[in-house]
């Protein structure tokens, strides 16, 4: 497999002295021959600082500021970064502040969260920025002492000489490291000298969060903000006309402003905002396709059986394979649409000074904030500045810029800086969704239960390519055939945390457990079966590390004692997604006749962790994350508008809901990859299956409280 | 439009909005309080949750009109220094995952404790269940919460 971790470009060390004699470190990771020093004014580095990777500044008192340059919206980013840093340069963490720091293109690469990927991206890059720091510091110690560089320890901040006894922090020495040359390959920490990572560092922005300072995108203000609420067309319509009468008659009301297929009224508050958005009296009309969920089941039947598809991966002969094969079993599987739901509503600051812009708050994009920006004003990207606060979840939802592209045209139109604030309702009708997505599946299996044949064709809503035709179990069958059908669907869609895997997974690992069945097979068994055929004779690619799957599966059944007790029905799932594998099982035990989840098991391979606090609470909340949706929440359009406005209706996962989770993590020795999506994909798998264990239903379509399957079954949950 | 005259974390505010403005937005908007957070505006989530009179409340549906002389603490206002029993607890435990919804929680469960100073396991999740988490930090608000009750 590809490493996606590796710095490929030398990095280029620039250390200014400032006027405040503090030490500034960045990393250009472009185009230099060789590193070299260059000392430099705060106003030339920040002038100069061309392309850099990761930042860091040093004051004379010895406290460390390190910037974090991708977007916090609960990863915990904003602290595994830092923390990274810090372990390389070996600081005192009581002594290290964290800045979220704006969008620069030029300083950053990848400034932005999704995929998992920021970790596995920047790991080698940010423990460089530490090493390289450090590596200067000791040398200009070892100057002003005069003793060999390589007797010199540092400690939390500390840089040490025992032979002369002589000792100081990292602040004495900033203005004399201005004149070293850093080494071209600076050396990096054995891990088993790590002594920050690894360890529970809290979360850097705990205190702010917890007495209410203002952190989020929402919570922004400026003299002479006007507040703004967007009332947008159903999906496939466009405006007729629109009366504003009432509107405007809402006292504290503004302003109504007309811009494409939106209305939005303008206010300096935002309770006025709230009343007359329900007033505006706007007609429509088609203008495309509008969509209702009764057709969409329609178009799913209908694509799955004719539907043109695009070929994925093919091995071997597969029609053969079914032919002679001595058992079928084919299942389909279905979801509907849903939306991100973060708990903080989407919002935007835009000010439109001419041909400037300057954009503040929650993105998990700010390069394409920016971009969108310029687009519609006309004006080059550096005109447009980007602050990036907090986010209040995202979900997928903040890789768009809809509510950017709002707020600037708003501004624009009120000459005024201008925040756009949505409500539930906003963000469940006018929204992005995960898209409805349905898969037949088909396994031909030989006389003694071996699957020799294996079909999958998934139908997407705008969902491209609705498979991942290199994961398990490619690879582990010799005749298979993976094919995708794309419908194009006036409903706008978008990533949604784990994309397409957030289903995908559950269906493929309930089939699974079918196909086992009809093998006559423990589902882990089957499992492992597969693996070993995938790595004693793999057939084609894989996109999977055998191993290590074959490592959290086995952990898995072993933490959780797989098949041990007559009286606990288990379901047992397992996915590999974003670099990362996590096995799950879930403990279905009756409790006065009624089926009671009671416990699921994590076992993750996401190679180091970082911050154990942090990879607990991805691993929990992708599960619970992905139980709630799998159990409770629907998304239903009618003509075009979704029939599911709060959260009244769109019913998410609450406190009683949930079982305990046990998590457990491996320790492979592999550079950490992300969280934030693997643990999500395997739950919905791992319930439906344990279900089936306990009541013999096998749910196909989710949620699941709204399938016939289970309208008789009361399934509790209840913590140990 | 209409003068009122409120007692927020022991301060008296003065306030002209219209009679039906909800409490949250005359603490975000008015009083410049955006520590009580805006989420589902029907009383669904708990994000906006405040104490009156020591009763955990949902702001957003509480209209302004029928606050009168209460007493109205928000998360800016449960400790001087960010010490209550509850945030400390949600300190060590360290709860949030995106935080949205964490000032919401911790005056939940603050006016929950000061009610049921050592609730069972299964009470806390009643009292909890009044608020979303979207991130799902529901494991680390039940341990929170349960060791602030330790704690105090």
């Amino acid at each position: 497999m590809r490493s996606l971790t590796k710095t490929t470009r030398r990095d280029f060390l620039k250390i200014a002295g400032t006027s405040a004699g503090g030490l500034f470190i960045g990393f250009n990771m472009f185009g230099c021959d060789s590193p070299k020093v260059e000392v430099l004014s705060t106003e030339e580095v920040l002038a100069q600082a061309k392309n850099f990777n990761s930042y860091l500044s040093i004051s004379p008192t010895g406290d460390v500021v390190i910037y974090s340059p991708n977007p916090e919206l609960g990863q915990n980013i904003k602290t595994s970064f830092p923390m990274v840093v810090a372990e390389e340069l070996d600081a005192d963490w009581e002594k290290v502040r964290v800045l979220q720091a704006h969008l620069d293109t030029e300083k950053y690469d990848r400034q932005l969260t999704g995929g998992s990927g920021a970790m596995p991206h920047s790991w080698e890059r940010l423990r460089k920025a530490g090493a390289t720091a450090k590596f200067v510091l000791v040398a200009a110690a070892a100057k002003v002492w005069n003793v060999p560089a390589e007797e010199i320890t540092v400690d939390q901040g500390i840089i040490s000489h025992k032979g002369s006894g002589k000792s100081g922090h990292f602040g004495e020495f900033v203005a004399e490291a201005a004149s070293i040359s850093a080494p071209e390959d600076v050396k990096l920490k054995e891990k088993k000298d790590f002594k920050i990572i690894g360890t529970a560092v809290k979360n850097v922005d705990a205190k702010d969060m917890y007495t209410g300072k203002p952190l989020f995108g929402l919570d922004f203000q400026r003299e002479g903000m006007l507040h703004a609420m967007v009332q947008r067309a159903p999906f496939g319509m466009k405006i007729k006309s629109v009366d504003e009468n009432a509107a405007r008659g809402v006292s504290g009301v503004k302003d109504v402003v007309v811009f494409g297929n939106s209305v939005a009224v303008v206010s300096d508050k935002t309770w006025p905002l709230l009343k007359a958005k329900k007033l505006l009296k706007i007609s429509y009309e088609p203008d495309g396709k509008v969509e209702s969920s009764s057709d969409h089941d329609e178009i799913f039947r209908e694509l799955i059986a004719n539907g043109k598809a695009e070929e994925r991966r093919r091995d071997g002969n597969v029609d053969q394979a079914f032919s002679q094969a001595a058992q079928v079993v084919t299942a389909e599987y279905q979801c509907p649409f849903l939306a991100h739901s973060p708990m903080e509503p989407e919002n935007f600051f835009a000010h439109v000074k001419g041909d400037k812009c300057e954009l503040i708050g929650p993105t998990q994009t700010p390069d394409r904030a920016r971009q969108t920006a310029a687009g519609i004003l006309g004006i080059p990207a550096e005109n447009v500045s980007v602050e990036i606060t907090r986010l209040g979840g995202g979900f997928g939802r903040r890789l768009r810029a809809d509510f950017v592209e709002e707020a600037v045209h708003i501004s624009k139109a009120m000459n005024a800086p201008v925040k756009v604030i949505w409500d539930r309702e906003d963000e469940l009708t006018g929204g992005a969704y995960r898209p409805a997505v349905r898969y037949r599946f088909e396994a031909a299996l030989d006389q003694s239960g071996t699957m020799i044949g294996y079909k999958l064709r998934g139908v997407g809503m705008n969902a491209g390519n609705s498979t991942r035709e290199h994961n398990f179990p490619s690879g582990a069958v010799d005749n298979l055939l993976i094919e995708s059908v794309n419908y194009e669907s006036s409903i706008t869609t978008n990533a949604w945390r784990a994309p397409i895997t957030n289903f995908l997974a559950y269906a493929e690992q309930s089939f699974l457990d079918e196909v086992a069945l009809a093998a006559g097979k423990d589902p882990v068994d089957f499992r492992l079966e597969l693996l070993n055929r995938a790595k004693s004779n793999p057939v084609g690619e894989l996109g999977y590390d055998v191993d290590r799957m074959i490592g959290v599966v086995k952990a898995a059944a072993e933490k959780s004692n797989w098949g041990k007790s007559p009286t606990v029905k288990q379901g047992f799932s397992v996915y590999y997604s974003h670099r990362s594998y996590v096995a799950q099982v879930a403990d279905i035990e009756m409790e006065n006749g009624t089926p009671t989840l009671k416990k699921i098991t994590a076992v993750t391979d996401c190679g180091m962790v970082i911050n154990p606090t942090g990879a607990n609470h991805q691993v929990r909340g992708g599960i619970v994350d992905g139980m709630g949706h799998a159990m409770f929440t629907n998304l239903t359009f009618d003509n075009g508008v979704p029939k599911q406005k709060n959260f009244d209706s769109y019913r998410l996962i609450r406190m009683k809901e949930v079982p305990e989770i046990e998590t457990h993590f491996l320790d492979t020795g592999f550079d950490p990859t992300g969280l934030g999506e693997p643990a999500l994909p395997p739950t919905g798998g791992a319930i439906a299956n344990a279900i089936f264990a306990a009541t013999g239903r096998r749910l196909r379509s989710q949620p699941f409280i709204e399938q016939n399957e289970f309208s008789d079954i009361k399934l509790d949950i209840r913590r140990a | 439009m209409a003068t009122y005259n409120l007692k927020v974390n022991g301060k008296s505010h003065q306030v002209e909005v219209e009679d039906d403005t909800p409490l949250l937005w005359v603490l975000r908007d008015h009083i410049g309080l955006v520590g009580t957070k805006f989420s589902c505006g029907i009383a669904q989530c708990g994000a906006c949750t405040v104490h009156i009179n020591g009763n955990a409340t949902f702001s957003c549906v509480t209209p302004i009109s029928s606050v009168g002389n209460s007493e109205v603490i928000t998360i800016e206002g449960l400790s001087e220094n960010g010490d209550h029993p509850v945030q400390k607890a949600w300190e060590e435990v360290d709860v949030a995952q995106c935080g949205y919804c964490q000032a919401g929680q911790i005056m939940q469960a603050a006016a929950f404790l000061n009610n049921n100073p050592s609730p069972s396991m299964e009470e806390i999740d009643n009292a909890m269940n009044r608020n979303l988490c979207r991130c799902g930090t529901y494991h680390k608000i039940r341990e929170a919460v349960a060791l602030a009750a330790k704690n105090n």
